[in-house]
């Protein structure tokens, strides 16, 4: 017999159906993806810190876990929702179950509930808060807990998943990933050094950056600009991470000293923090955008790339300096996508460039940093 | 860029007839692009020779030309119209072909008229096997290895390199008809000889086998900017070895980590990058060794194909129609997304749902023909499901297949448990060798106790898919444990139904019927929801209403207003032979009619190809099996004011009972009715009441019954199984022992029916009349004079409005007799008539051989000929409109002469014998229109690529009852100038009338043979009327041959006659092409 699990909504809804992870009970911002592949990298994205992730896609775990599709060291997510789980996996480089892999990190998950009714409602009211439960069964009690949760806004979640150290990072592109590069992945000795302050990085961003033949130096995103500039970088990209940007005052800080001095480059967090580093202001969508297929038209060259997002605030248009460009926007709903700095060697997309999981469409960013690094 | 103001009139290639491979889904991509294009205010001129499609309704296009697809004639019409453009990617292969073939000869040049969505080299590219592989080569894609070759000894070197098996495939061939995998050097010799024959540029390509290896399909779009999107991937069930179309597929790919498809991805758009198709969508197919996770490109479909079907409605993007924009010049990123309407058509569909196809096959039509699923396509149709699992949507796809499943096993089609349950050998080779049923034998083999790494080693389908069979069958296991329904907990029964299980297994499995099991879950509150097709996973609103039923907590229908009128249709499900794009034709029409009214229409049907399943068709669309239970469902759900069940084929005639049963009100010619005209007792009292003959028959439910019954109707007789389409196991029997032999047969086929007896009336002619009837007042719509003689299938003869050989008495019997019968059965909607017209004791005699109250096949024809909306006007009858009120005063009787004639195919069954009788095998139609006869039988001719020679030598054999024919058609074709060839019986003849004849071997006789002839090229029609059937009688190989190398083949002496007096007009004149909207003008 299967053993039950709960979720329970904000707003007095409850789902129930099975457990398929650890037991326990957690709470969080409840978030949906319709990434219909890579539920591994979702799981290990530090941007979810404090959420719980449902898929949309019904059918996940078709093709195990592995060690290899990792973009952290281990899954970040609050809770995981599927409607249906895989009990076999099925792929040359599968290791195991996800079940045994939710079980082994603590992860709390449910299958079986009607996901896209959860997804409805989180399109219509916008994002709840929830709880997912594996040991209280008693629906008032979770709506309680629910009410209690204490969401994401005003929050620095950070501080949750930043490294606590720095650290050199070696690691380039997946052999799967390299499959159509054409450039060798060997660092020079005379190579450019990257500076990353990392709010929670996806490791992919670190491939890339290691891929195109730089020197890659992660700091924790709570570092000083000193410490960057101790470091004489020839680039800064700033990470992506979790949760509300705007209470972050310590990184937008940090990024405000480094502006001019070296060219920075921002992925998703990143992006927000480099707009309120230049006077911008950013609000919460109403449920986010989460997923692999979000379109993003490049202003400049009026082409569209398909792009993996994952964020629940954005930068607010009104609010954008004269100093900011609007490089691409999201097709869906027209918000801002990327910003140029106009005077100053720095730029940031709002989605994920690199992927993992999701389309290789924007790769073409690493490049265009790539070039302005002062050494390059 | 909006749309290009450059162009004005853009010429579209339609697909032609339905052959395996090339079905309804050209219909729709057709439609939506005339559709597309007309709404940008461009003018269009369509050419397609297939009357039963939506798209060659006049209302539909500018300009309709019902013509051959030759280039030759497709350059007439070119001529006259000067469209602009021609856009070649939306009509199939065959569209594609003709395309090339105006480009080849320089027509499109003459006339100024650009190719747009794909350039000629770019179709050359994808096409050509050596281009493409170099085009892979540059990006760095990996295909098979393997080389193309053009002869046999050239093809014997290349096999020293790729090894056996290796897969053989002739280039050109629609299908991949000739496709097929060599295990030895014989095999690889005779395929290729056949390869080398059948490929229009004698071409093969041979191939490393990959037999095994995953297989997916990716559809992807692109515009004039470079912007491309991945539409839908797909997975196929059965992995490498059998055809894509054969296979059952999967929506989305299953098994692929992220990194595996960002790989295919990114291949799919280097593919569409370097091959160049400008705008529109393209299918790239690919294979993964599931042991390394290598990855090659097998092909790539330049153009809108059967999967681009499958993945719009997978999917619910219109891929048709979007690439219908582009190639007029939109950005993706300029036309929205109609589901959403507030995002754009610039994105990648994800969908939260599971979509499973599965094929049809018809090999019960061709006992002769190989039925093992190769690298060529045999399949005649497919059904789609859509459900939230794997499970529930495989399950539900198994029933919407209509071939006795009701699910994965549990039903009247499982054998496990019975005596004729299958034994371990038996399982095993079915399971190694892909056959039509070898899904039904995983079950076995999980029932018999195999483990599923055994299983996946012998037929090396993906682990993953196993298990879910795995867990069916677990679950089926324990549903029996438990025994009665009253035990069953809503718990059990909920989890049943969410993974697919109908009331009918579940009845089975727990020893009740159907009906109890519906009332229990549904007193148990396990009812079904249903969840929309949003291209979003949900995360916009969709204004879409496109449905599939599963059981969630959470139904999305919208409420029903108060002030319209709900009616469903019933669809006709996945095609097969005698129920197609006709019925689906019907349907489309009746949703039309119905809007036009103010109702609601509402559409049922489970064939992704279709039209009818297109979501703007209809005000709503339930994409689900028709059965009862599915049915209901929605019944219950959308509470319909009417149901109707008349336009869907025999597919929803069999529901019809169960539904009005339950209280579901059909609309329309009652039920009663419909059983009336199907019961062979009551159908004869009436006639008798009208005073109308019929040939003798009887009904028998055992063989001795027959037996007696026999010899009071006398032979020759006529046998077949009641309530079956298409002339299923029909058959004429001339002596006992064909009796006994057939009866038997008809017996198995009937399923616990009766067997219906008739007394054949020989050399009669047949006669179609198709009538609409209010229940007060009969019009005839259509009467359609056939060419062959009676005993050839209606479906499979040639027909011709207006009649051309009946005279005014007997024309006025038919329709005195029409108008009787269908005021006599109260008929509201449809009615079709079959009579047999004999000369007999000095006189012409009408005998009523059946009478449907229905539509039937013929009726996209008649409206054709006619120019007539019969569907439309049946549909409005049938919710309420009175004749006089539509304004249908009489007959319409066309000045000009329509002929429609059927296609075959054969040429995908090696050594099928052709011979046409009562069982029907045709897959498709086409039309020839002319002021003349025989012109419009040349052109049908022509359309069904049947190419009457102008010179040379004809091959005549006449059976020996059949001589007497054989004077005047000698003489005929001697004026003419072709000469006679023939073997020693009917040579005989001819000489006697003084006819010049060259004799020919019998293939008994040795050598030249006209084996040989037909081998040489030496023959370029062969008219052969059978005296014996079977592939292995002389005249049957020989018939066979004649297919396997492209030579006309007639067997039945009317259409000899009709094909002579066409070869006389071709002789003289230029064939000319007039466009449906200026004949009826």
């Amino acid at each position: 017999m299967e053993s039950r699990a709960k979720l329970a909504l904000e707003n007095g809804v409850v789902f129930e159906g099975i457990s398929i992870g650890a037991s326990g009970e957690v709470d969080g911002e409840v978030v949906f993806n319709t990434s219909m592949t890579g539920y591994q990298e979702i799981l290990t994205d530090p941007s979810y810190r404090g959420q719980i992730v449902t898929m949309t896609y019904p059918e996940i775990g078709n093709y195990g876990v592995n060690t290899e599709d990792l973009e952290s060291t281990k899954p970040q997510v609050a809770g995981f929702i599927v409607r249906e789980e895989s009990r076999i996996h099925s792929n040359f480089r599968a290791q195991g179950t996800m079940r045994d892999y939710f079980i082994k990190h603590g992860v709390v998950a449910i299958a079986e509930i009607d996901t896209r009714s959860l997804v409805r409602q989180i399109r219509n009211v916008g994002a709840l808060k929830g709880i997912l439960s594996t040991t209280d069964m008693d629906n008032a009690s979770l709506i309680a807990k629910a009410k209690a949760s204490p969401g994401l806004v005003g929050r620095d979640l950070v501080r949750e998943v930043v490294p606590e150290s720095a650290r050199q990072w070696n690691e380039s592109l997946h052999p799967i990933d390299r499959m159509f590069v054409e450039r060798s992945s060997e660092a020079q000795a005379t190579a450019p050094h990257i500076v990353c302050l990392d709010f929670g990085m996806k490791w992919n961003i670190a491939r890339h950056l290691r891929d195109r033949g730089n020197r890659v130096t992660i700091l924790p995103g709570t570092c000083t600009a000193d410490d960057v500039l101790k470091l004489n970088p020839d680039g800064v990209f700033l990470s992506n991470g979790p949760g509300d940007p705007e209470p972050l005052e310590y990184a937008i800080s940090t990024i405000r000293q480094l502006l001019g001095k070296k060219p920075i480059f921002g992925i998703c967090l990143g992006h927000q923090l480099l707009s309120l580093a230049c006077g911008a202001k950013t609000f919460k969508l109403k449920f986010g955008h989460r997923g692999a297929n979000q379109p993003v038209i490049n202003e400049e060259t009026g082409k569209v790339e398909i792009t993996a997002q994952n964020h629940g605030f954005a930068v607010e248009e009104a609010s954008l300096p004269s100093d900011l460009k609007i490089t691409h926007r999201n097709l869906n709903d027209n918000t801002i996508a990327g910003v140029r700095h106009k005077k100053l060697p720095a730029f940031s997309v709002q989605y994920h460039p690199e992927a993992s999981s999701g389309p290789h469409d924007s790769h073409y960013l690493f490049d265009e940093f790539q070039k302005s690094l002062t050494k390059s | 860029m909006p749309r290009r103001d450059d162009l004005r009139k853009i010429l579209l290639i339609g697909s032609g007839p339905i052959v395996i491979g090339q079905a309804c889904e050209f219909d729709y991509s057709g439609t939506q692009a005339c559709k597309a294009l007309r709404e940008e205010g461009y003018e269009v001129v369509l050419v397609n020779s297939n009357p039963a499609t939506i798209m060659t309704d006049p209302a539909l296009a500018d300009r309709t030309y019902i013509e051959p697809l030759t280039w030759e004639v497709v350059a007439k019409v070119i001529e006259r119209e000067r469209p602009c453009a021609l856009l070649p990617t939306l009509g199939g292969q065959t569209g594609l072909n003709v395309a090339m073939d105006l480009h080849r000869n320089g027509v499109l040049q003459q006339y100024g008229v650009e190719m747009i969505g794909a350039k000629p080299d770019v179709i050359n590219k994808a096409e050509d096997r050596d281009l493409f592989k170099q085009a892979m080569d540059k990006i760095g894609l990996s295909v098979c290895k393997g080389q193309v070759v053009r002869s046999i000894e050239q093809a014997r070197q290349v096999l020293a390199q790729i090894g056996l098996p290796a897969v053989v495939r002739p280039s050109f061939t629609l299908g991949g008809s000739g496709s097929a995998i060599a295990y030895n050097r014989d095999e690889f010799d005779a395929l290729v000889l056949n390869g080398l024959t059948q490929s229009p540029i004698h071409e093969v390509l041979l191939e490393e086998s990959i037999i095994g290896w995953k297989e997916y399909e990716m559809e992807v779009m692109r515009d004039l900017d470079d912007n491309v999107v991945i539409i839908c991937s797909i997975e196929n069930f059965d992995p490498m070895g059998v055809h894509t179309g054969d296979s059952i597929t999967v929506a989305p790919a299953q098994t692929l980590t992220d990194k595996e498809y960002q790989m295919m991805r990114d291949a799919s758009l280097r593919v569409i990058r370097e091959i160049g198709v400008e705008t529109g969508g393209s299918n790239i197919q690919f294979a993964i060794n599931p042991r390394d996770g290598r990855m090659i490109v097998i092909e790539m479909n330049p153009r809108v194909s059967r999967s681009s079907a499958l993945a719009s409605k997978a999917t619910g993007f219109p891929i048709a129609k979007i690439a219908a924009k582009l190639a007029v010049g939109y950005r993706l990123w300029e036309l929205p997304n109609d589901i959403t309407r507030k995002t754009k058509a610039c994105f990648e569909p994800t969908i939260d749902y599971v979509v499973t196809k599965i094929p049809r096959f018809a090999f019960e039509k061709f006992p002769e023909a190989d039925p093992t699923l190769t690298t060529q396509m045999k399949s005649v149709g497919e059904t789609m499901a859509i459900g939230r699992t794997f499970k529930e949507s495989f399950q539900k796809a198994l029933r919407g297949l209509e071939v006795g499943a009701f699910g994965f096993g549990c039903d009247g089609k499982d054998l496990w448990g019975t005596d004729r349950q299958p034994d371990e050998e038996t399982i095993r080779s079915k399971l190694a060798v892909p056959n039509a049923d070898r899904v039904f034998y995983l079950r076995y083999a999980i029932k018999f106790g195999m483990s599923l790494e055994e299983i996946y080693r012998i037929t090396a389908i993906d682990p993953w898919f196993l298990d879910q069979l795995f867990q069916l069958v677990e679950l089926e296991d324990q549903i029996q444990a438990v025994g009665s329904l009253d035990a069953i907990s809503k718990e059990l029964l909920l989890r049943a139904k969410r993974c697919g299980f109908s009331d009918r297994q579940l009845a089975k499995l727990l020893g009740s019927d159907e009906m109890e099991v519906r009332q229990r879950r549904k007193s148990l509150g396990v009812i079904t929801t249903f969840k929309s097709v949003d291209t979003c996973a949900a995360e916009f609103e969709a204004y879409t209403p496109y449905y599939y039923s599963t059981y969630e907590s959470e139904d999305e229908t919208p409420p029903k207003l108060i002030d319209k009128k709900r009616v469903m249709i019933l669809g006709g499900g996945p095609n097969r032979i005698g129920q197609g794009i006709e019925f689906d034709y019907c349907c489309c029409h009746a949703s039309f009619a119905l809007r036009e009214m103010g109702i609601q229409s509402v559409m049922v049907n489970s064939n992704p190809e279709t039209v009818s399943t297109d979501y703007d068709t209809s005000d709503l669309l339930f994409f689900e099996p028709l059965t009862t239970e599915d049915v209901l469902n929605i019944c219950d759900r959308i509470q319909p004011d009417g149901v109707i069940v008349q336009f869907g084929g025999q597919t929803p005639l069999n529901l019809a009972r169960a539904l009005h049963s339950a209280g579901v009100p059909i609309i329309g010619t009652s039920v009663d009715t419909i059983e009336a005209a199907e019961d062979r007792e009551k159908f004869q009292q009436l006639l008798i009441e009208l005073n109308l003959k019929q040939p003798a028959n009887a009904i028998a439910r055992t063989m001795d019954q027959a037996r007696k019954e026999a010899q009071k109707v006398g032979f020759p007789a006529l046998v077949r199984p009641s309530f079956v389409l298409g002339g299923r196991a029909m058959e004429i029997c001339y002596d006992q022992s064909q009796f006994e032999r057939f009866v038997a047969e008809a017996f198995v086929v009937a399923q616990g029916q009766p067997v219906l007896i008739d007394r054949f009336l020989e050399d009669a002619t047949e006669v179609d009349v198709d009538a609409l009837s209010d229940g007060e007042n009969v019009v005839i719509m259509g009467i359609m004079e056939h060419i062959e003689e009676a005993g050839v299938h209606s479906g499979d003869s040639a027909c011709c409005i207006p009649p051309f050989n009946l005279t005014q008495d007997v024309l006025s019997d038919i329709r005195s007799a029409t108008i009787a019968m269908a005021k006599r059965l109260r008929v509201v909607g449809l009615m079709n008539v079959q009579f047999a017209v004999k000369f007999e004791d000095g006189k012409m005699n009408v005998y009523v051989l059946e009478v449907n109250p229905r539509a039937s096949r013929t009726v996209p024809f008649v409206a054709k000929a006619t120019g007539v909306p019969v569907a439309k006007y049946a549909a409005k009858v049938m919710a309420g409109m009175t004749i006089k009120e539509l304004g249908v005063e009489s007959e319409p009787i066309p000045r000009h002469v329509s002929i429609k004639e059927s296609v075959f195919p054969f040429r995908k069954f090696a050594g099928v014998d052709i011979v046409l009788g009562p069982e029907m095998r045709s897959t498709g139609e086409v039309m020839g229109v002319s002021e003349r006869f025989s012109i419009a039988f040349a052109k049908s001719q022509l359309a069904a690529g049947v190419v009457l020679p102008l010179e040379g030598n004809v091959f005549l054999s006449l059976a020996s009852r059949q001589r007497g024919g054989v004077e005047e058609m000698a003489k005929s074709l001697h004026q003419l100038g072709y000469k006679i060839l023939a073997t020693a019986g009917t040579a005989t003849e001819i000489e006697r009338c003084g006819v010049p004849v060259e004799r020919v071997k019998k293939l008994a006789e040795g050598h030249p043979n006209l084996i040989d002839y037909l081998k040489n090229g030496d023959v370029k029609l062969i008219i052969n009327t059978p005296s014996g059937k079977g592939a292995r009688t002389d005249e049957g190989r020989i018939r066979a041959a004649a297919v396997q190398h492209g030579v006309p083949c007639i067997t039945t002496l009317a259409a000899a006659g009709a094909a002579i007096r066409a070869m006389e007009a071709l002789r003289r004149e230029e064939l000319t092409v007039l466009s449906l909207q200026e004949r009826f003008a």
